[in-house]
């Protein structure tokens, strides 16, 4: 277990701020207690003092993980998010999609979303930004970059797929 | 009006005499304890005006004025002398014997010798320090610089019948003391390497024998290459040869519980930075090139002056016609870097062709 490098926290936060942006900050520098991320085994955990203090007491090869996962790092150092990080990132979202219910099931197992099947979207969205899918009940459900393809120029004719999760790694767990 | 001004003046005077001696005098209940040879003073009066909750801070200092005063009441009495200047007093010799600051030292291990006596039961024998050297007929040490009787300095050595006659006897006594002194280096190392019970480096498996194993060739091999003056660092690898692994410096990370502040700081300026969408100057760099701009730029300039230099001597010279000179030398000038450029007379046509045809090239 140890601190992030300086080249280590610099990727990771490139990567966070994608999905929200300045806000953070607000992760980093918290009111109501010291938080760090630490490095064990190539994952990330979002950890507070406290808990971390009780952690350096188990060795390291039978310590799991502690506090909040974040993210890991690849064998060639890029960091790949993960969706325990989801809680996180649902707050401090910049942009944010809301999809019907119809859809949400088909979305959670992989498919893509149309645009019938969105219901809201936060205004400004540019294409491919980081985004936050929540369900029609405000609860977060994934995080995703949405893309847009036109086809044709007729309004019925534009299909808005939403690309599932940039963690092709993760299982995508329903959130109930 | 003047009598009172000078028994106001008196009164004052007596006023003032009387408050010094109420600041230099204290009055203590229990006298205390002095050891002024380590300016110490000793209070054993209870402290009565302590109990004071909220700030006893100024009970503490009156009391650490007052003994502070009477500890250097105690300095004024000693005897003093005069040190350039300055008035200094002789400090008596410490009386208080100060602990221990660093822990006892652990009894060391036996070294081989001394184990060995042990054993046998060999008491040191006490042995003088000067012996009567015959040859030079004066007291010398027994060992060390100029001692009695050192082999190596002797001018007359006789061959022994045994000895190859054209041996060097005065060479093989030096080797032998030189293997003395080195197998004694090597048993003391030993010994201390088990006092402090590490691990000598040894050169176990460097001799090369037939039967050594891949490992043992591998490390051997690496020593090898390391133990050169430069440490290995300008030693070439043959054409396939493999970079050896692990042999950079060792990553150093930060603690695990370094300073938290620290840590939160230098992450927010990190977010600043990525945030401020302007581009970073990095100081490193842009001194640099401005380092070598100014290099490259004084370069060119010399050149110029050696090629005007050169120019002007080859005219100066046999102080023919030249009618291609000003062109050609304009040409070079442009060029600039023209590499090397063969002054001479006989050569100046043939310069002047190249000059042209260079400075054709360079303008493209």
């Amino acid at each position: 277990m140890r601190p992030l490098t300086e080249e280590e926290t610099r990727v990771m936060f490139e990567k966070i701020a994608k999905y929200i942006g300045e806000n953070l900050q607000l992760l980093v520098d918290r009111p109501d207690g010291t938080y760090c991320f630490r490095l064990h085994n190539d994952r990330v955990y979002y950890v507070s003092e406290k808990i971390l203090k009780l952690a350096a007491n188990i060795s390291g090869d039978k310590l799991v993980s502690l506090g909040t996962c974040f993210g890991k790092f690849t064998k060639t150092h890029k960091f790949r998010l993960h969706i325990t990080a989801l809680d996180y990132l649902a707050p401090y979202a910049k942009y944010k999609v809301w999809i019907k219910p119809g859809a949400e099931q088909s979305f959670l197992y992989g498919n893509h979303v149309l645009k019938s099947g969105l219901g809201r979207i936060t205004e400004n969205t540019s294409q491919y930004q980081g985004v936050v899918v929540y369900s029609m009940a405000d609860i977060p459900l994934l995080y995703s970059a949405i893309i847009i393809y036109c086809i044709g120029s007729e309004a019925k004719d534009i299909q808005l797929p939403v690309a599932g999760s940039p963690d092709h790694s993760m299982d995508t767990q329903q959130r109930s | 009006m003047e009598g009172q001004s000078v028994e106001e003046l008196l009164a004052k005077a007596e006023r003032d005499e009387a408050e010094k001696l109420q600041r230099i005098t204290v009055h203590k209940e229990l006298e205390l304890e002095f050891d002024l040879g380590n300016l110490l003073a000793l209070d054993r009066n209870p402290p009565t005006g302590l109990r004071g909750g909220p700030s006893p801070e100024a009970e503490l200092r009156a009391l650490a004025r007052d003994n502070t005063q009477l500890l250097i009441n105690q300095l004024w009495q000693l005897p003093t002398e005069r040190v350039e200047e300055a008035l200094v007093a002789q400090l008596p010799e410490p009386t208080t014997r100060l602990p221990r600051e660093k822990p006892v030292p652990r009894p060391r291990p036996l070294t081989r010798w001394q184990q060995f006596a042990r054993l046998k039961g060999i008491r040191p024998k006490k042995k003088t320090n000067l012996v009567w050297d015959e040859v030079s007929g004066q007291w010398r040490r027994r060992w060390g610089y100029q001692r009695a009787r050192d082999d190596t300095k002797e001018w007359l050595i006789e061959v022994p019948g045994s000895a190859d006659p054209l041996e060097d006897q005065f060479a093989k006594r030096i080797q032998a003391k030189k293997e003395r002194v080195a197998k004694n280096e090597l048993n003391r190392l030993r010994n201390l390497a088990r006092a402090h019970k590490t691990q000598l480096p040894s050169a176990a498996g460097m001799h090369p024998t037939g039967h050594q194993s891949t490992k043992e060739l591998g490390r051997a091999l690496q020593v090898a290459k390391v133990s050169t003056a430069s440490v290995g660092r300008f030693q070439e690898r043959l054409p396939k040869e493999k970079a050896p692994r692990g042999s950079g410096k060792k990553r150093k990370f930060q603690p695990l519980f370094g300073d938290f502040a620290a840590e939160k700081n230098s992450q927010l300026e990190m977010l600043r930075l990525m945030n401020s969408k302007k581009p970073q100057l990095d100081v490193t760099r842009a001194t640099n090139k401005q380092m070598r701009e100014d290099e490259q730029e004084e370069a060119a300039k010399r050149r110029k002056m050696s090629q005007k230099g050169k120019r002007k001597g080859g005219r100066q010279g046999p102080g023919g016609k030249r009618k291609g000179g000003p062109p050609s030398q304009g040409g070079k000038r442009k060029v600039g870097l023209g590499g090397k450029m063969n002054s001479g007379p006989p050569r100046l046509g043939g310069n002047r062709k190249g000059g042209l045809h260079q400075g054709g090239k360079r303008r493209k």
